[in-house]
């Protein structure tokens, strides 16, 4: 099988470009893309990626493959071959450190500025803050999120304004706390989305979606947050 | 968290629900219009005249012209924002729609009232 890797080396290279490996599959096995860079590695030690555990828990191996966002470990070559040819590219719009390596700062910086972590100046009960079934409930579907940038890298509003649209990702964990029972900065949360980028870059096109290794719905929970911002105005 | 904004209303929120507003507003009189040119075949001008003469038709075209300026300024910043990287390039460019949305309200009303 053909598989086109994007080549860049800052230290050597004077643009980046595509290398293409030939390399012969294993018969009658659906194998990893993850699996396949493992296989190239080991024929071109040179071939840069993060990987860790190697089973769509860590969010390390995000890429772009044949044109879709996805964790190489757990996307089946079958699904990522087009016309017989695999190609792998870095998460697109974040700046390429070497090879498939991106700098994810810039991701990062926006998952900061929604403040992740649960407000609540209450003081701490004894053992814990409780929850009824129906408060934890509404978190399913917020907080599955490994943070792998598929989706944020997916959006051309975070293409276009990365220093100031929070993204997918990082507005879906905004909700994640809006929809808490235990947080109690939710007015505070609220202003800090209220502007035309922070949330209203998004114009619901859903590429998060259709890329999500998780299945997760930040469009879903950028529209709560929306109907949130409009019930406390209105 | 973006606190210096140009937007139309400098919040997030009021954009977006002036752009939903002002579409609805605009869906319905395009509805109407072809509406009423579809049930009128054989429409002359005294009764195209009448229809625009009429208070609540003049209402309708004064809040779909504002709409019209409302939504593509709001649009258009978006856009600029989104492409346009150079602080005077864009400048220029929001200037400019500012100033073609005011022509053509004042333009607008001009001919529909017929002053």
């Amino acid at each position: 099988m053909l598989v086109s890797i994007y080549r860049y080396n800052p230290e050597k290279d004077d643009a980046p470009y595509m290398q293409d490996y030939d390399i012969e599959l294993p018969a009658g096995k659906d194998l990893m893309v993850l699996d396949v860079l493992n296989l190239l590695k080991a024929q071109d030690p040179s071939i840069s990626y993060r990987r860790s555990c190697r089973e769509g828990v860590c969010g390390s191996d995000g890429m772009n493959m044949s044109g879709k966002n996805g964790l190489a470990c757990i996307t089946p070559v079958s699904e990522a071959v087009k016309k017989g040819k695999l190609v792998l590219r870095p998460l697109p719009g974040l700046p390429v450190v070497r090879d498939l390596v991106v700098d994810m700062g810039q991701f990062y910086k926006q998952y900061e500025k929604i403040r992740p972590f649960l407000i609540n100046d209450a003081p701490a009960p004894a053992i814990e803050r409780l929850q009824s079934p129906e408060e934890r409930e509404k978190l399913d579907g917020l907080y599955e999120c490994i943070l792998c940038a598929c989706c944020s890298t997916a959006c051309p509003s975070f293409w276009w304004n990365p220093d100031k649209f929070v993204g997918p990702s990082g507005l879906l964990q905004a909700y994640r706390f809006l929809a808490d029972s235990r947080d109690t900065a939710t007015q505070e949360r609220l202003s800090d989305l209220d502007d035309p980028f922070s949330v209203f870059r998004c114009h619901g096109i859903m590429n998060c979606v259709n890329v999500c290794p998780k299945g997760l719905n930040p469009t879903k929970a950028i529209g709560n947050i929306r109907t949130m911002l409009l019930q406390r105005a209105t | 968290m973006v606190t210096q904004i140009t937007s139309f209303g400098r919040s997030g929120l009021y954009d977006w629900m002036m752009q939903r507003v002002s579409a609805v507003v605009l869906s319905l009189y395009t509805v109407f219009i072809i509406g009423y040119l579809l049930l009128n075949p054989d429409l002359t001008y005294d009764q195209w005249s009448a229809l625009f003469e009429a208070t609540w038709m003049r209402i309708f075209s004064l809040m779909v012209l504002l709409s019209i300026g409302m939504h593509s300024w709001i649009g258009l910043w978006s856009i600029s924002t989104d492409y346009i990287k150079a602080t005077g390039a864009r400048f220029f460019f929001q200037s400019l729609c500012g100033l073609v949305m005011f022509v053509y309200i004042v333009w607008g009303v001009q001919v529909l009232w017929g002053l």
